[in-house]
């Protein structure tokens, strides 16, 4: 029970809100749940515990480190904190014995895999484990850095190729070709896998399950700084940003059709009431048609910003259906419009790398002058705003030390409906060094930190729908 | 009791052509132990309603479908008063005391039972599938939540009504959008996500018995290879059934480059996946 405890306090940590009745429903489950089985109590706290997709990732991070799995024989665990790295200690049960070389164990693996055994294959795993990992008890280190060394160690791009040249046939069509690389792909990546399993098992048996799932924590992806982002990380906003962007359209365009109250319809409730005998029992009304928002995105896309604008497309638009008209400006040091390039069903990463190449955002040194490509833009593209254009700048305002021109910003904000200002920064940065939001900022309706996607969500959402101001609903 | 344990799902499930996951098995012998409605997510076509119809053929039960969208209603979920025969009831009455018709014509005569509460009222227990669930409006979804924590339904004129035996509730959902907190909590939560090559190569069998062993497992691995590119709509577990269908009808006995390019426009279903799909097919008939 202490551990289920333990186990949902970890989740909380994370960011899964888990409530009173989940945990209660969750311990209530395991009363039905061979407690041996792994995989029933997996099953069955997924099913209690996590209401979300997006939360399944980090529920079976966490889930591994507290349920690690054990070892099916006799193990003598992770090497006293005596034997050197990378020592012979560890398990074995590998033909041969513990003496075996390192390629008698890459031999075993290429047979295991070949002949599909996955008795042989756990045991090799763990025995290049505790010959590669090098893991001494008490280090602060983390599993990736183990993972890194056990697979160097098995050397599994050698045995990528070789697993790829065993399979060679003559006479094999392209497609058969290609499935079977494929499946050795897979089933690298499967071993890689349980390397990173078999690492978490050991640590958990040094540490206990509680330090290591803390060292695993990630944070979920909607909550990841968008501009300190790994790549790792940036792949898995990526994932995230996809279905995000379906649900965030489904909503703007059902919160703009259910939002106001039409007026009355009088023709068609008198029609209606021809049924209930001339009695006017239904009052039907009208549809409301709200005006759709216009917008205007003027996006940084130099380097330190770059992944921030991306987003800031991505996301809008997704709703771009919602809305009368999107256009969008990209600069550097200099301003381009390019609306095309975001047509709908582009590949928004290759559409970005257009950008870069064939937009003339680039003026004289490439590095970010907001005040040339404001003053830029109200030369050229002033006609794109009008009174009901809502104008959105994204970038951290880092100009160095160029003129900001505010008057051309001021222009601006004199045409449009409103000037929001989007800045990816952390808050505590602004007006720091060579940045000059604070001179930008009486200019705008209001200026945002957004930094990360559930912000940037929320944001977007609340422009498209447009009843007031989003004032006070992002901050 | 209807399933002794997880495995004894599993193997009902099977008998009716579904070919669960452990995990699906599992949440689905908790849901009878515990009297939890299940809360279904997925891409589409992994044969989240399926389930549903499976379960209720498996326990030899009747199903009850509530399909949800946008604007659905008390009225066309729950019940509604039968307007026209009270009106009838009453004209064809003229001189009758008023507390008589009134007890009359609110009685369980005029009444009108909509999925739910026929769910509630079924003497003998029911599967109830409500589907897609995103699809209904925040109020449309408070109501069901009653009916899902305490399997009863409130009628102001004739009280609350109990289900004399608890149906099986599985709710679907696609994803739209968030449901509210009240309406996850109350349920048990299943993701059913792509099978595995291995799983979607038996369900291509059960479903399709004249598919060759060979070809099965290249339409497995190759759409397995296809869920991996960046594609606007990937194919599901019912595309892959389609395809595999199609090229049984085409009399294809194995797949080549040259088939899986001319039938792509089964498995996909926008013009720029298939583009995708099909330079990477190109480019491999050129190399080779």
């Amino acid at each position: 029970m202490r551990f289920l405890v333990d186990f949902i306090g970890e989740l909380r940590e994370v960011g899964i809100g888990v409530s009173m009745v989940e945990a209660v429903d969750a311990a209530g489950a395991l009363d039905h749940v061979d407690l041996l089985d792994r995989d029933q109590i997996r099953a069955t706290l997924a099913a209690t515990l996590i209401k979300s997709s997006r939360h399944l990732e980090a529920f079976d991070i966490t889930f591994d480190a507290f349920f690690a799995t054990r070892p099916r024989f006799d193990d003598p665990g992770v090497e006293g904190a005596g034997a050197p790295p990378g020592g012979e200690a560890g398990a074995d049960g590998v033909g041969g014995g513990g003496t075996g070389g390192d390629t008698d164990l890459m031999e075993a693996m290429f047979r295991a895999v070949d002949a599909g055994d996955e008795d042989l294959l756990q045991a090799v795993v763990r025995a290049a484990v505790g010959r590669f990992g090098g893991m001494e008890s008490g280090r602060p280190v983390g599993g990736a850095y183990y993972a890194y060394r056990v697979a160097r160690g098995l050397d599994l791009d050698a045995l990528r190729s070789r697993l790829e040249a065993a399979g060679e046939s003559d006479g094999e069509s392209a497609l058969d070709r290609r499935l079977r690389l494929q499946e050795v792909g897979r089933v690298v990546e499967r071993l890689r896998d349980m390397i990173r399993r078999e690492i978490t098992r050991r640590l958990v048996a040094d540490r206990g399950h509680l330090p290591v799932a803390k060292t695993m924590r990630r944070p979920l992806a909607e909550d990841v700084d968008l501009t300190t982002a790994t790549r790792d990380d940036l792949q898995r906003i990526e994932r995230a940003v996809q279905p995000l962007t379906r649900k965030l359209a489904a909503r703007v365009a059902r919160r703009r059709r259910t939002g106001i109250e039409g007026r009355l319809d009088v023709r068609r409730t008198v029609r209606r009431s021809l049924s209930t005998g001339g009695a006017l029992a239904e009052p039907r009304f009208r549809k409301p048609r709200p005006g759709r928002p216009d917008i205007v995105v003027l996006a940084d896309v130099s380097g330190s910003v770059a992944t921030f604008a991306r987003f800031t497309m991505q996301l809008v638009h997704a709703v771009s259906s919602q809305l009368r008209r999107v256009r969008a400006f990209a600069f550097i040091d200099a301003i381009d419009e390019v609306t095309g390039h975001f047509r709908p069903g582009t590949d928004l990463a290759a559409a970005m790398a257009r950008v870069g190449t064939e937009a003339r955002v680039v003026w004289v040194d490439g590095h970010s002058n907001y005040g040339h490509a404001l003053a830029q833009f109200v030369e050229q593209h002033l006609g794109a705003v009008t009174p009901t254009t809502t104008v959105i700048i994204t970038g951290d305002a880092r100009t160095n030390y160029h003129d900001p021109h505010t008057e051309a910003l001021a222009t601006i904000a004199s045409r449009a409906r409103a000037v929001y200002w989007l800045n990816p920064e952390d808050r505590r940065y602004w007006d720091t060094g060579d940045s000059v939001i604070g001179l930008y900022a009486p200019l705008c309706a209001a200026v945002y930190e957004v930094r990360n996607l559930r912000q940037l969500e929320r944001f977007v959402e609340t422009i498209s729908v447009q009843r007031r101001d989003p004032a006070g609903l992002v901050a | 009791m209807v399933f002794a344990n997880p495995r004894a799902a599993l193997d009902a499930l099977a008998g009716q052509k579904y070919l669960a996951d452990l995990a699906i098995a599992q949440v689905v012998f908790l849901a009878e132990r515990l009297d939890k409605p299940v809360l279904v997510e997925g891409p589409a076509g992994v044969g989240k309603t399926e389930l549903a119809k499976s379960v209720a053929a498996a326990t030899d039960r009747r199903l009850i479908r509530l399909q949800c969208y946008e604007g659905l209603d008390e009225a066309k979920a729950l019940y509604e008063w039968n307007y026209r025969k009270q009106l009838l009831r009453l004209q064809a009455a003229p001189g009758e005391a008023w507390s008589e018709t009134e007890s009359d014509i609110f009685g369980e005569d005029f009444l009108l039972a909509r999925p739910l509460l026929e769910a509630i009222r079924s003497p003998e227990p029911v599967v109830l599938l409500i589907d897609e669930v995103d699809r209904v409006e925040m109020e449309t979804e408070a109501l069901m939540l009653e009916l899902l924590a305490d399997f009863q339904v409130s009628i102001p004129e004739l009280g609350t009504m109990t289900a004399t035996t608890r149906p099986a509730v599985f709710l679907t959902s696609n994803n739209t959008r968030e449901l509210s907190e009240a309406l996850k909590r109350r349920c048990l939560y299943l993701h059913i996500g792509y099978p595995t090559i291995e799983r979607e190569q038996e369900i291509l069998h059960a479903r399709l018995p004249g598919l060759g062993e060979r070809l099965a497992e290249q339409v497995a691995r190759f759409v397995a290879g296809i869920r991996a590119m960046p594609l606007r709509k990937p194919p599901s577990v019912s595309e892959s059934l389609d395809w595999a269908a199609a090229l049984i009808a085409l009399g294809v006995a194995a797949l080549d480059d040259a088939v899986a390019a001319a039938t792509l426009n089964v498995l996909l279903k926008h013009q720029s996946d298939i583009d995708i799909v099909a330079k990477e097919l190109g480019a491999d008939l050129i190399e080779t």
